[in-house]
This record gives C-alpha cells, sequence and structure tokens, in this order.
C-alpha cells in the first residue's frame, strides 16, 4: 500500500492504496467523490473526466500514484462557492443532460474546452473537442448548444471584468 | 489490473537504473496506452517507472531549423507550440488529432512512439520526417527505429529521450478515422525534405508503419495529388478488420496520400 | 399553461444533482462490510462443463468465497424465465430452453457466468477469478442467425429442434398472396436489421445484502422497473418472498430497454450475500456489458409489397427470422411479434398483410428490446421497401406516400393495432417544408460540382406505444398486467409527494410529473416530490419502457389527483360551508366559485390531517392512490428527412440535415421531448451509419468495447431540426402519446434512403459504414 497525497477541490486529501489502483477509484472510493464516473475500460468514453493541475485528464486511465502530489478539481468542486458554475448553469438550462452519468465529464471537458478556446469556439469546434466524451441519451445536440452559451457566457463575463 | 509496484523517476538516469534493477518493469510516461492496456490485463509489467517528473524529458526547442522534442513532451503541447507550428505546422496538426483533448493531455511522444502501435499517428508523423531516436544510449534513424507490430529497435530497457529532426520544406498529415476507436484507419504523411520526398503510412500496414517508395518517386518528380493518380498501393500488405478490408485501406491510402499532399500546400 | 405546468419549457428539477456530482448511482452505493463481486464467465460459445476446481482461487488473498452454479441450483434457485407465451402457428407453444442463472452443465454464449467470485477488493475477486480453473468440453457453435436454421447445425438447447423457438404468424395469408398475384406492380427486397448493444453509459450494478437478522433482502440494482424484479425474482427465481425482499433503482444511467430484465448477476448476488453473510457488490465493465446486456434487433426477412395500377398498396407479405441469442431474455419473444409485426402496416392503408416470424437460438448473448423495440425493425422494413417500390414505380417518394396514407381515424389494420388519432400527412409537409425538399435539386448539382454525390430520403414512422392494455396484452400471451399505479399524498402542511411505478433513467420525470401535479393543483413544483424507484415506498408498478411513463404513468397520477382533488373539495366546501359542486381549483387554492372565499392548500390538508372539522364520515389524511390500465395502445408518428453527403473517393458519408416531424400528441414539456426526440435520432443514425455488434463463425464477440463497436459521437451528428404536429390522442385523459422511441424508429430508413439516393444503388445495408457505402458505390459500376 502506497500513501497518495492530492489537493482535491482546495483541501489536501490522503489515502492508501495498492499501486494499481485507478486514480478514478481513489476518488471515488478513497475520497468518497462519487460524482466522477467510469462509464468504459478503453480510455473513450470520458465520464471519468478531472482536471489534474488545470488540465482536463481521463482519471480511468491514471494511476492513483501517478497522480500524487498534483493538484485535482472534480465536478463536486467545480462551482466552487457558486451555486452552479456557468457550464453547469448552461447545461440545466439547455437540457444538455438526461441521465446524468456522462454528465459530470461532460461538463469537466466543456471548461476545459472553454479555458482553452475561450471565445472563439463554434458548432464545429465544439463537437471536434468532444471526441474523447460520449453520450447516449441527448445526441449531443443540447450539450453542444450548452457549451456555446456557457462559452459566450463566460467571454462576456470577462469582458465585463476588462 | 494485475499487481504492480511504481517507481517515480527524478532523472534520466535514476530511470534508467530504476528499471535495470527490475527485470519485468516497463517504463511509464503518459500510460494512454500502457494504463489501458494493463486494465485490460494485457499487459502484466511487475515495475512501472514512470518519467513524467523528469524536467529533462519535457520541452520543445528549436535551433534554426533543427527541431527537438523531449520524449516526455504531451501531445497537446506539441500541437500548441507556436514556434513548432511556424516551421512544421504539419506535426503540429498530426499531434492535434491523435485521441482526444484529454488523451493528448497526457499521452507524450516518446510514449507514443515506443509503443508503435501501427494505428499510432507519431510513426507516421517521425518515419515521414526522416527523425532521429534520441535514447538514453545512442541515436536511430525512424527508417531503424520503426521494426514492426509493436516492436521497434529499442534493447532491454533501452529508453527514448529525444526525438529531433529538420524541419521539412514542406509537409501533410492526413488521416481516416477508424469510426470507433477513432485511431488511424490510415494515415499518410508526407514530406519533402532536403534529403528527398518521404512519404510515410500509418494505421493500413500488417507490418505497421510504412514508407511508399511508388508515391515517393512520382512525388520527387511532381509535387501535386495529381502525380499519385497513376500509383498503384498493393493491398496484399495491408491490414483487413470489421472497419476497412484491404482493398479500402489501399484506396484510402492514396485518398489520404493526396489530401497530405493538399494539406501540405 | 402556466410558467411551471403543463406545455411549459421547464429546466429539470434533477439536474443540479447531476450537475454537482451528487447523483446517486448503484455503483456509488456502499455500505459497512461491503464486499466486491467478479464473475467468472465462459470465453467459449458453447461448451459442456466438464469439471470447475475453485480450489486455488479460494485459497487466493482477499478471497471470501467461489460459489457454482450447482450449489445455487441446491439452494433451490430457479431458472431465469421469459414472461411472455407465444405460441406457433401450429398451436405449440414456444421451445424455451433452461436458463440457469450460473451455468451448470453447459455454456450457451461467452459471457456466461459460471461462478461468482467474492472478495475484499474488486482487484483481488478478479485476481481469483482467473484462479478458477475450469474443464470444457467445447461443442461446436452457431452465431449467424441463418446457419442456425440449417440442417446439421449445433443444437442449443433440447428442447428446441433445430433451433427453432416459434414459427408465427399473423395476417390472413391468403389475402395477401392473391392480391401479390393480381397485383399492377410487386417490390421484393431483402432486409436485414443489424444487431445492436443498447450502452447506456452507466453499466449495470448491482448491490446484494442480506440481513440475517430480519432473514430480509435489499437489491440495489440499475433497473428501469424495480417492482417488476422484485416480482420475478420472488416469484419465478425464489430468491425471497416479496415480503422479505426490497429493490432499489436509484438514479440510473439510462436504460434504453437493456435494464428492463432482470440478469442473472442480481440473482446470484443476493443469493451470494447471504450464503457469505457479507454485502456484495458487482459492477459490470464495458466489455462484460458488451458480452452480457441483453442485444438488440437482428433480424432478417424477405419483403413483398404489391401494388395496383392507381399505385396503391394492396397487400404485404413478409418472412422475418429473427436472432434471439442463446436463451430466452425476459420480453424477448414478444419484440419480433406483437411489438413487430402489428406495426407493420405503418402510416398506409394495406388491405392484407401477412408475416410469418420464425425465432432462433444462437450461441450469442439474448437479445431482447432495445429502443423501439420491434417497431424500429418494422418502420425500416416498410420505409425502405416504400422507398424502392417509389423508385421502381418512379414516383417521388412523397407521392407514393401520399397516396396510400390512412386517412380516417379509428383505423382497424389487419394486424390488430387499431389506431386512433392521426395525420400523416401534416407531418409530411412540416417536415418536407423544413427540409426544404423542394430546393434539393439546386443542392444536388453544386454539390456534384464540388465532387460529392448528395441525396436526400424520408421515413413516415408510427409506432405502439404506452404500453399496454392489460387484458389485450394479457390475451397476447404476456405474463404480465401493463397498467401503471400512482399515489399522491398531500403533507399536513400542503407539500406533495407523488409516488409512481414509473422509474426515471434520464426521461426527466421528476420535473414533467411535477408540472402535471402544479397544473392541476397550482402549487409550484418545488413543493412537489416525485418518488420513485423504491419497492419498500412505492406501490407495486410496472416501471419505464415502451414510452409508456407519460401516456400510462402519469394517466395514473391523473386518476389519482382526481380523487385527491374530490375529497379536498369535499373539505373545502365543508370549512366554507358551501356546496362542494361550487368549489374550484385555482392558483393553488380551493376557492368559491365566482366569490373571493379561499382556503389555501395547506389549510385543507391541514383539515384534513388534524381531522377535527372534517364532514361527517369522512376518513382522515388527504392521499389517494390509482391504478391506470390503458384502453388502448397510443400511436405517435411523424416524417423523418435525413439529406447527407456521401465522399466518393472514401465513401465516407457527412449529414447535412436530419429534420424530425413528429405528433407526439399534447406536450408536456417541450424542452424534455425535444431531448427525448435528439436521443432517440443519435441512435438510429447510430444504427443506421455506425454501430453493429460481429461475432465471428465460433461465436466469439469481436465488438466488446468501444474500440471496435463505434459509438456515435458529437461529430458524427449534425444539430436537428424538429416540429411537432398534435392530433391529441383520445385514448387517455392528457391526450398524449409518449416520445421515448421515436427518433431511434423513424430515423434508419431515412438515412439509408438518403445514402442510396446519392450513390445511385439501392444496394446497401446497416451500419452504412464508408466502407460499405465506398464498395456498393463500386459494385455498382
Amino acid at each position: 500500500m502506497t500513501k497518495v497525497t492530492l489537493t482535491v477541490n482546495g483541501r489536501t486529501m490522503s489515502g492508501e492504496c495498492e499501486d494499481r489502483t485507478l486514480l478514478v477509484h481513489f476518488i471515488r472510493e478513497k475520497l468518497g467523490l462519487t460524482g466522477t464516473h467510469v462509464g468504459c475500460d478503453t480510455t473513450q468514453c470520458g465520464a471519468c473526466v478531472i482536471h489534474m493541475d488545470g488540465r482536463s485528464v481521463k482519471s480511468c486511465s491514471i494511476l492513483a500514484v501517478q497522480a500524487s502530489g498534483s493538484t485535482i478539481t472534480t465536478i463536486e468542486g467545480l462551482a466552487g462557492q457558486s451555486e452552479l458554475h456557468p457550464v453547469q448553469a448552461a447545461f440545466k438550462e439547455h437540457h444538455g443532460l438526461q441521465c446524468g452519468f456522462c454528465t459530470p465529464g461532460m461538463v469537466m471537458t466543456a471548461v476545459d474546452m472553454i479555458n482553452r478556446h475561450g471565445g472563439s469556439l463554434t458548432e464545429e469546434k465544439v463537437r471536434a473537442e468532444l471526441d474523447g466524451n460520449i453520450c447516449r441519451c441527448t445526441g449531443y445536440h443540447n450539450i453542444v448548444k450548452a457549451i456555446l452559451a456557457a462559452d459566450a457566457e463566460m467571454a462576456s463575463g470577462r469582458q465585463a471584468a476588462e | 489490473m494485475y499487481a504492480t509496484s511504481y517507481h517515480r523517476a527524478s532523472s534520466v538516469e535514476d530511470a534508467v537504473q530504476l528499471r535495470s534493477a527490475h527485470e519485468e518493469g516497463k517504463y511509464l510516461s503518459g500510460g494512454m496506452t500502457l494504463i489501458s492496456t494493463m486494465k485490460q490485463r494485457l499487459a502484466a509489467p511487475s515495475d512501472l517507472i514512470d518519467l513524467r517528473h523528469i524536467p529533462a524529458l519535457r520541452g520543445i526547442s528549436i535551433e534554426g531549423r533543427r527541431v527537438k522534442i523531449g520524449a516526455a513532451t504531451p501531445h497537446a503541447d506539441v500541437a500548441a507550440s507556436r514556434d513548432l507550428r511556424a516551421l512544421c505546422p504539419a506535426i503540429c496538426d498530426l499531434a492535434s488529432h491523435i485521441g482526444d483533448p484529454h488523451v493528448r493531455h497526457m499521452g507524450t511522444i516518446g510514449g507514443s512512439i515506443a509503443n508503435n502501435d501501427p494505428a499510432a499517428d507519431y510513426p507516421a508523423g517521425l518515419l515521414g520526417l526522416g527523425a532521429t531516436i534520441v535514447t538514453d544510449r545512442r541515436s536511430l534513424s525512424a527508417d531503424d527505429f520503426f521494426v514492426g507490430l509493436f516492436e521497434t529497435a529499442l534493447e532491454e530497457g533501452e529508453m527514448v529521450t529525444a526525438v529531433t529532426f529538420d524541419a521539412p520544406e514542406k509537409a501533410g498529415y492526413a488521416k481516416f478515422n477508424n469510426p470507433a476507436s477513432r485511431f488511424a484507419m490510415t494515415g499518410v504523411f508526407v514530406a519533402k525534405t532536403a534529403s528527398g520526398v518521404r512519404v510515410a503510412v500509418t494505421g493500413a500496414g500488417s507490418d505497421g508503419v510504412f514508407r511508399h517508395p511508388g508515391f515517393e518517386q512520382a512525388l520527387a518528380s511532381n509535387w501535386s495529388a495529381d502525380a499519385l493518380a497513376n500509383v498503384s498501393v498493393d493491398s496484399s500488405n495491408l491490414l483487413s478488420d470489421l472497419h476497412a478490408n484491404a482493398e479500402y485501406r489501399a484506396n484510402l491510402v492514396k485518398v489520404m496520400a493526396k489530401r497530405a499532399i493538399a494539406a501540405a500546400g | 399553461m402556466g410558467v411551471e405546468g403543463i406545455g411549459a419549457r421547464v429546466t429539470r428539477k434533477e439536474d443540479k444533482r447531476f450537475l454537482t456530482g451528487k447523483g446517486r448511482y448503484t455503483d456509488d452505493m456502499t455500505v459497512p462490510g461491503m464486499k466486491y463481486a467478479y464473475f467468472v464467465r465462459s470465453p467459449h460459445a458453447h461448451a459442456k462443463i466438464v469439471n470447475i476446481d475453485v480450489s486455488a482461487a479460494k485459497s487466493m488473498p482477499g478471497v471470501i468465497d467461489v460459489l457454482d452454479g450447482r450449489q445455487l441450483q441446491a439452494d433451490g434457485i430457479g431458472n431465469l424465465i421469459c414472461g411472455w407465451m407465444i405460441h406457433s402457428k401450429d398451436g405449440s407453444p414456444m421451445k424455451m430452453g433452461a436458463w440457469r442463472p450460473l451455468a451448470v452443465d453447459t455454456v450457451r454464449y461467452v459471457g456466461d457466468a459460471i461462478a461468482i467470485v467474492v472478495a475484499d477488493s474488486s482487484g483481488e475477486a478478479r485476481d481469483a477469478a482467473e484462479a478458477v480453473v475450469i474443464d470444457y468440453e467445447v461443442l461446436p457453435a452457431v452465431a449467424d442467425v441463418a446457419a442456425a436454421m440449417q440442417a446439421g447445425a449445433p443444437q442449443i438447447h433440447p428442447e428446441a429442434p433445430g433451433n427453432l423457438i416459434y414459427d408465427w404468424q399473423i395476417g390472413d395469408p391468403d389475402a395477401a398472396d392473391r392480391a401479390i398475384a393480381a397485383a399492377a406492380h410487386v417490390t421484393e427486397i431483402d432486409i436485414v436489421n443489424n444487431r445492436l448493444s443498447p450502452n447506456p453509459m452507466e453499466p449495470r450494478a448491482t448491490l446484494g445484502i442480506y440481513d440475517s437478522a430480519e432473514d430480509h433482502y435489499t437489491c440495489y440494482t440499475t433497473s428501469q422497473n424495480p417492482h417488476v424484479a422484485r416480482l420475478v425474482m420472488s416469484a419465478f427465481y425464489n430468491v425471497a418472498p416479496e415480503n422479505k425482499l426490497r429493490v432499489i433503482a436509484p438514479d440510473v444511467g439510462g436504460g434504453f430497454g437493456s435494464k428492463i430484465y432482470i440478469y442473472p448477476e442480481e440473482i446470484v448476488c443476493l443469493w451470494a450475500s447471504k450464503k457469505t453473510n457479507v454485502p456484495v457488490k458487482w459492477t459490470s465493465d464495458r466489455t462484460e456489458a458488451f458480452l452480457t446486456d441483453a442485444h438488440g434487433r437482428d433480424h432478417i426477412s424477405k419483403v413483398k409489397m404489391a401494388f395496383d395500377a392507381d399505385h396503391r398498396i394492396t397487400a404485404l407479405k413478409v418472412d422475418t427470422i429473427a436472432n434471439l441469442g442463446a436463451y430466452m431474455s425476459l420480453f424477448s419473444s414478444a419484440v419480433p411479434t406483437y411489438l413487430y409485426a402489428t406495426l407493420l402496416s405503418g402510416q398506409y392503408a394495406i388491405p392484407a398483410i401477412h408475416a410469418n416470424v420464425r425465432t432462433v437460438y444462437t450461441n450469442t448473448v439474448p437479445v431482447d428490446a432495445y429502443r423501439g423495440a420491434g417497431r424500429p425493425e418494422a418502420t425500416y422494413l416498410l420505409e425502405r421497401t416504400m422507398e424502392t417500390a417509389a423508385r421502381e414505380l418512379g414516383l417521388s417518394p412523397a407521392e407514393l406516400r401520399r397516396k396510400n396514407f390512412i386517412r380516417s381515424f379509428p383505423y382497424q389494420t389487419p394486424v390488430i393495432m387499431n389506431y386512433d388519432a392521426g395525420n400523416y400527412e401534416a407531418s409530411l409537409d412540416a417536415a418536407m417544408q423544413a427540409a426544404d425538399w423542394s430546393g434539393f435539386a439546386t443542392r444536388r448539382s453544386e454539390a456534384q460540382a464540388r465532387g460529392k454525390k448528395r441525396g436526400i430520403g424520408m421515413s413516415c414512422y408510427i409506432e405502439a406505444c404506452g404500453i399496454a392494455p392489460s387484458a389485450a396484452v394479457g390475451s397476447l400471451g404476456a405474463g404480465v398486467g401493463l397498467w401503471e399505479s400512482a399515489e399522491v399524498r398531500v403533507n399536513a402542511v400542503g407539500t406533495i409527494e407523488v409516488l409512481t411505478g414509473s422509474h426515471s433513467h434520464g426521461q426527466g420525470h421528476e420535473t414533467t410529473f411535477a408540472q402535471l401535479v402544479a397544473s392541476r393543483l397550482g402549487v409550484p413544483i418545488e413543493s412537489i416530490n416525485i418518488v420513485h424507484g423504491d419497492t419498500d415506498k412505492v406501490q407495486m408498478g410496472m416501471g419505464t419502457y415502451g414510452s409508456r411513463s407519460g401516456a400510462v404513468g402519469m394517466s395514473a397520477i391523473v386518476k389519482a389527483l382526481d380523487k385527491v382533488e374530490a375529497k379536498a373539495k369535499k373539505i373545502a366546501a365543508h370549512l366554507m360551508e358551501a356546496d362542494e359542486s361550487d368549489i374550484v381549483i385555482e392558483n393553488g387554492e380551493l376557492k368559491i366559485a365566482g366569490t373571493d372565499k379561499t382556503l389555501p392548500w395547506f389549510q385543507v390538508a391541514l383539515a384534513a390531517y388534524t381531522a377535527h372539522n372534517l364532514p361527517s364520515g369522512m376518513e382522515p389524511g388527504l392521499k389517494e392512490t390509482a391504478f391506470y390500465d390503458p384502453s388502448n395502445f397510443t400511436f405517435p408518428a411523424g416524417c423523418y428527412i435525413a439529406e447527407v453527403e456521401v465522399d466518393p473517393e472514401t465513401g465516407e458519408t457527412d449529414i447535412i440535415q436530419f429534420v424530425a416531424a413528429d405528433d407526439f400528441g399534447n406536450i408536456i414539456n417541450p424542452l424534455i421531448v425535444e431531448g427525448q426526440v435528439h436521443g432517440g435520432l443519435a441512435q438510429g443514425i447510430g444504427q443506421a451509419l455506425l454501430e453493429g455488434v460481429h461475432y465471428d463463425e465460433n461465436g466469439q464477440l469481436l465488438t466488446a468495447s468501444f474500440m471496435d463497436y463505434a459509438m456515435p459521437r458529437a461529430d458524427d451528428l449534425p444539430s436537428f431540426k424538429l416540429s411537432h404536429q398534435n392530433t391529441p390522442c383520445p385514448s387517455n385523459p392528457l391526450g398524449i402519446k409518449g416520445c421515448g422511441e421515436a427518433g431511434a424508429i423513424g430515423s434508419p430508413p431515412a438515412l439509408i434512403n438518403a445514402i442510396t439516393d446519392a450513390i445511385g444503388t439501392n444496394r446497401l445495408t446497416m451500419p452504412a459504414t464508408s466502407m460499405k457505402v465506398w464498395q456498393a458505390m463500386h459494385a455498382a459500376h
């Protein structure tokens, strides 16, 4: 058993695990943060997407020990002190979720996408950037709509702040 | 996943030493293939030596037209490098279409080529560019490095530390995705380099990445998609699977080559 | 409509928990002492089990126990069943082979469960599972439906000679034959409906908890119908009597039919929990899901459609073979019969229809209902045939359809269904207008100039949902009634709980059901809670599938609300000293009509529960239960149009636009209805272009992960253009028809009609992958 220490959603958290423990299982089972999901075995569905050191990653394909020392944001910590992050709010407003299972990964992906391409997203770009996330319920229509709306909303927020 | 022991290397020397201490060990870079394979219990290294925290392995440096990419540089960094894009946009474009955004944040160039998946993108890029693969003990040409399916010239315990290449005059990459895995069902990298035209094909060959001499000759005399019109693609050494049989792949090789030329300009 | 009432675009009440990671799915559940299960599964498609040696596995680190099928059998756990009896045309009952939850003597598909390992961690359980040594005598296997019917094919169940489960028919064979013989034109076509894997994003999971002190079981499971699960596990599998078994289906991450059925794992984990005296959790991985979740579709059919000289359809004759896999899953027998052949009239007046359906066993995972279940197969068959006929007859696809539309209702088809309402031309017109059908020729030439092949195709679908009138399905062989239940509790402070037997796994019931209550009682939806998915909380119910939760589940709520309102009016009349018939409900208050005398709900509710001053003889409390049994199916219908461009160099299809015009009757929440259509379209487009389950000739599954099974992703799909037409359903109090399956039912033929239009050859099977389209183009030239 190895001790893994992470800063998760702003808090330092530690736990013991086998070296073969995947980060997603560590987060779900050791830290009790079950919002991050597992939907496949082949690094494809994106239900497990979190942010590690500021970048979106698939926590099903990283060992917890590999991540030790890093800073993690999961869906539970995304909104911080607010009720909902603008991306979460946009998903609700535009019905960008149905069963909710892929949703945490979709939202974390959308936030990362907006972080990298903020203000310049198009429908085509959003669809291409969703390459690593599978949704079986929504046909992506409203997810795309929600991400574009959140991007516009956050861009106007940035403009107002400047 | 079978049980394994994790070691975090702090330097190249440290990594090599750790690796030599564990006969059944494996280097772990981004892990985007290795961890997946281990999850499916198709690989069972006793030990993993993590290279992601070795600063010397990370980053892109450019001197004149000579490019050096550290082995642990993630695909996203290659895709986003403005300096590299100014010199060789094709390799940035190639990197920007590997896997998905999350995979590109973790996966590294060294990990990709050391694995030499027959459907991976980088092997085509590096073979097409005539790149040099630098290891902890020697330098190898891409022609010598990529040997076959998941097979390279790397010796036991040998570790890729960087790849280097001279920026080509022109280069382009076009790939046709497998609809399920999104790996290259066929990807073609074309480059006009100081030492001649090079065309490398991934995703299609039953022995992994390969060069296409017919295309290279045709393009050497006429750098245009039209030059490929009458060059045939032999389907006998191409992969056949559910999504693409050899005949269809032969067609894709040609179409992607034409599109790579168009992308190269 | 109010801002929160029926018809309003209310954002979902349930979203916040899903968006913040607070959804509670089965795999999120942990209880003290919980251990992890891993199933030992057959690597062979067909084999005799000669010996099972668990001794090495039992001594592995962390292992609690390893249990096999003989122990399960010794404890009296029963066979899995198929709950719908179909009789062959010779009168004999379907030939159901035995399906043990853990195989004892024979395994019949790759993934067939043989033993369960319970260990401290899932990794240790899997390690030990690999140490279970099983000697097999490998038998010849057959995966293909046509091959399974050939003489000399491997025999899968002794009960079913020739692997034939039933040979069933519907309609009048002689009338159809006569009409075909007399026809001016007969269109003949072979139709293949490709096998699919449902792939809800949440893999199946179950947590079995046995309480030895109470001799009581709790089963958390990924189910669309927890009460049916409890009923079946009690009545047939002998796991525990109903009063000793609580089934909870918490948040469920999509189902699409695949989570209707009771699988071996739920049964075995409950039993194993008793055997080991620890709670046992099992979570499927994705490859296990491909191997063991019930698949969908997998039909091959021969079709003849006859026309008179005026291009009116005079007959349809269909011969279908359906693959049911290695065992008969819970509703599998009904899918290629009463959910399929009864819809073969489509939107058209066809005087004579005959369908013959044979179902067969193969060494593949069981096949059962998947989104649409039988109706996509019927629609694909009919709409491909109509398109082909239009081409052969030199008519436009719209013209041929218009000529044959049913235009007066009710309409009795020759295949049982009685269509109650519809206006098919309205949807056709709306779709053609939205697609700018008349401008297509110009767009095609423009595409041609760019070197692309452009095509357009349509599909006019009908489905029967709101499943289903109990007496009707009972007479057709169903083992259960398909009514729904509701209980409406007005609490003493006026807040409201609705307990429903429906189950939401993405459909948004917590919002739409609350909208109904808000509309009726005038209270804000925040004060309404929808409770579902727990057999200890909710009265018996039948669950969610077949687009039934609106038409059937909400109708049950309407009935319960009627009773609540009636009682509340009595109380209000008593308290305000008015006549009961003068009381109306407005803005959350009970009011004497035409006056300003009102009582808010909470005062009426409080009066009901204090019971200090109730009408003489009235029982205290304000809570009513209702069971609603529909009088007919509902018949959503619509027209879908796909416009595509095919790249002639690669065969790649790009969907330029996809138009859906649907008649779902009245709509409770357009936001949610649109979402349902989007999702259905994605699955239908997935079937048409990308998805297909492939077994090799030895019964090994070739598409066992997302690496090989192509799931639709965002860049495979366009944004969709939707519209709704409305002929209210006369058969239920809300006038609603259901919208959950339409997209998956109507879209595949539209796509294939469009692609075949683009490439100029009609020979193309689903999924129309780039390679297949490229091959079709080359074969044609």
